[in-house]
């Protein structure tokens, strides 16, 4: 849910609107916010999956500093997107444990 | 690879690292600032809060305002700022390894100003990796930076200024703080942040802690329950609270990778968050030229990560001959006087204490060097 | 049930009742609001508007006394010491309730009217109320302990983002509301 009146910080300010898609989903965004601010917004909050029990994570720190919340991003896994700004039309993927990895005989 | 020469490269622009920058560049240095982030300010800028201290030195200003006035005057300082640049390595000789606008650099500095911060800790429990439980720190960056609100019922755990302080933000976003929980017996902060959550009706249950967080697939309930004395929980007095986040305020620690692999030397102080660079009374390290400044030397807050800063940034000024001795002492005093005012008073005594204790380490390493030598 | 804030806020350790302090609870108590110098004398609240400085912890911080264009709070050089009120000096203009960072001064006044005293305290949440509006008004840990009809929202630049809301309130109720109920969010 956006914040956008706020007794301090007073009303949201205009940004561009882009359009990123997560696990093929539409999601609207605002130019220049992280992904896991648009996600966020949108209610989702499992980001990926975790390597040994498949348990759901999501953001932790976002500073970019724990990566709990990477995810596949236009194609490149472990992409933090806490730290990582939208672009429009950016394809951003649930990461399944380390899968996004691929071995020497997986490009064979 | 290309190559930099500067009089002083600064690591972070936060709080401590944009007043080194402002320091050096007034005397005269030419200054190299580099962050990792797209934008400059450190945890600065999510501070919308009052700042507590001396109103000599800005107190009673929102920190975001602090934050943009510092970072006017580094911009008209001359200090040059590198953003998205990422410093991925430093030798012994503390050249840099640094990574900016997709090439490769080598940056060769006179002097380093490490001031890289500190992150959040995280705390195990039953529940704990599920999407909804987050540190305090992202849950005010969401808010107060990105405007978007982690949640609308939050358990926050921890009692220190971060918890009181990210509690209380929360409710001016518009989320609903079903609890504040402490295992300690005392509230942790300050009783005036408290007092503000208390008015808006915010239980805060010193001597509990959370148990457990269960939900499907996310944050749907969080038991809590009474603590003994040695923290342990008190069987039977559990109760479960509905909420959609949990925010740890379990404290931080210094982001000290860097200075590590320069080969400081390191000394070991709970109360400033574990192990933290020695460094002397002008913030230099047991590597000669490479200063350290801010939570990096061990967490503390942001007015005194601004003053450890300044301090960093005048003492590397005058080490190049930029400014005389006379000068730089008498900044150096005012400085120092500052600080002092800052870990002053009850709150101010543990950190007034391992600064103290850091200092010694630092001169007792040296007297034994010397010894040696 | 669970869930309830103000349920929760009430049962054992929370006992407000024995308060044992502002250190345990976040809410001062009797004894620590008595020995508080930047508390007013009952005297001084019945001839008119003075501050009521709440702030009974030892902490770094000194912006009030420089808010003070009167000299009615005093700290001193040592920025822990706590304010001290001169209420004689203090015309209750309400400088130091916007500008106080730990949101601890109010200005009361209990010579508004033959029933009714005035609060002034700081309030940082949206909605603001409007002048006329009844809410309710809170005590120091937040439980609502009467109605209070708005009379004042001042909220210049200079305040920060800090409103300052004038509320009248029962005479009776004027060493106990502290606050008002925060208002439902229009989104």
């Amino acid at each position: 849910m956006r914040v956008s009146e706020h007794p301090i910080l007073g009303a949201l300010p205009e940004a561009e609107s882009v359009t990123i898609y997560f696990d093929g989903q539409p999601i609207p965004a605002r130019a220049g916010e992280p992904i896991a601010a648009a996600l966020m917004n949108a209610g989702i909050r499992a980001f990926r999956t975790t390597a040994k029990r498949h348990e759901p994570r999501g953001i932790f720190c976002a500073i970019g500093r724990c990566t709990d919340c990477m995810m596949i991003v236009d194609g490149v896994p472990n992409t933090r997107t806490c730290v990582t700004l939208v672009r429009d039309g950016m394809q951003v993927e649930t990461q399944h444990g380390l899968a996004a990895m691929r071995t020497e005989e997986d490009k064979a | 690879m290309r190559e930099i020469t500067t009089d002083i490269a600064v690591i972070g622009a936060g709080s401590a690292g944009l007043s080194a920058a402002y320091q050096a560049a007034s005397a005269g240095a030419d200054v190299l600032v580099i962050d990792e982030n797209h934008l400059p300010g450190g945890q600065l800028f999510k501070q919308i809060h009052k700042f507590f201290g001396s109103r000599a030195h800005q107190a009673g200003t929102r920190g975001f305002q602090i934050g943009q006035e510092l970072l006017e005057r580094v911009q008209k300082s001359g200090a040059r700022v590198w953003l998205d640049t990422l410093v991925y390595g430093i030798e012994r000789d503390c050249s840099l390894g640094v990574i900016h606008d997709g090439a490769h650099y080598v940056v060769r500095a006179k002097k380093v100003i490490v001031a890289t911060g500190a992150k959040e800790n995280y705390m195990a429990f039953p529940g704990s990796t599920l999407p909804g439980v987050m540190g305090a720190g992202a849950a005010q960056t969401m808010v107060n930076v990105n405007r978007v609100l982690p949640g609308k019922r939050v358990v926050m755990l921890g009692s220190g200024n971060v918890g009181l302080i990210v509690s209380y933000q929360l409710m001016q976003a518009g989320a609903d703080v079903v609890a504040l929980v402490e295992a300690a017996p005392e509230i942790g902060g300050y009783a005036v942040h408290a007092g503000k959550l208390r008015r808006a009706g915010v239980p805060i249950l010193v001597g509990h802690t959370i148990t457990r967080v269960t939900g499907d697939g996310q944050v749907e309930r969080v038991e809590i329950a009474q603590v003994d004395k040695q923290f342990n929980p008190i069987p039977g007095t559990e109760r479960v609270l509905e909420a959609d986040t949990v925010c740890l305020a379990v404290g931080l620690n210094p982001m000290t990778e860097l200075v590590w692999m320069a080969g400081c030397k390191f000394c070991f102080i709970p109360a400033f968050g574990g192990h933290v660079p020695m460094h002397d009374g002008n913030m230099e390290t047991t590597v000669p030229g490479l200063y350290v400044a801010g939570d990096v030397t061990g967490v503390e807050e942001a007015s005194s990560a601004m003053e450890e800063g300044n301090l960093a940034g005048v003492c590397a000024a005058h080490a190049l001959g930029l400014l005389t001795d006379e000068q730089a002492a008498d900044k150096k005093a005012e400085i120092n006087a500052r600080l002092d005012a800052l870990r002053a008073g009850l709150f101010g005594e543990r950190r007034r204490t391992a600064k103290q204790q850091q200092l010694d380490a630092m001169q007792a390493e040296q007297g034994g060097n010397d010894h040696v030598g | 049930m669970w869930g309830d804030p103000n349920k929760l806020s009430r049962d054992n350790l929370q006992k407000e009742d024995i308060n044992p302090g502002v250190q345990y609870t976040g809410v001062p108590s009797q004894d620590e609001l008595s020995r508080c110098p930047g508390v007013p004398t009952e005297t001084r609240v019945k001839l008119g508007r003075v501050a009521c400085i709440e702030c009974v912890q030892e902490i770094p911080c000194n912006p009030c006394e420089g808010l003070c264009k009167f000299g009615a709070i005093t700290i001193g050089e040592q920025i822990t010491n706590l304010p001290r009120l001169h209420e004689d000096k203090c015309v209750g203009c309400g400088l130091c309730v916007a500008g106080c960072p730990g949101l601890a001064i109010t200005i009361l006044d209990r010579s508004y009217s033959d029933t009714e005293a005035t609060i002034d305290f700081p309030f940082e949440y949206l909605p603001l109320p409007a002048v006329g509006d009844q809410v309710d008004a809170v005590d120091r840990a937040g439980q609502v302990v009467c109605k209070g009809r708005i009379v004042r929202v001042l909220r210049p630049a200079s305040y920060a983002g800090t409103a300052v809301i004038c509320m009248a309130i029962p005479h009776e109720y004027i060493d106990t509301v502290r606050s008002m109920k925060r208002l439902p969010r229009r989104d």
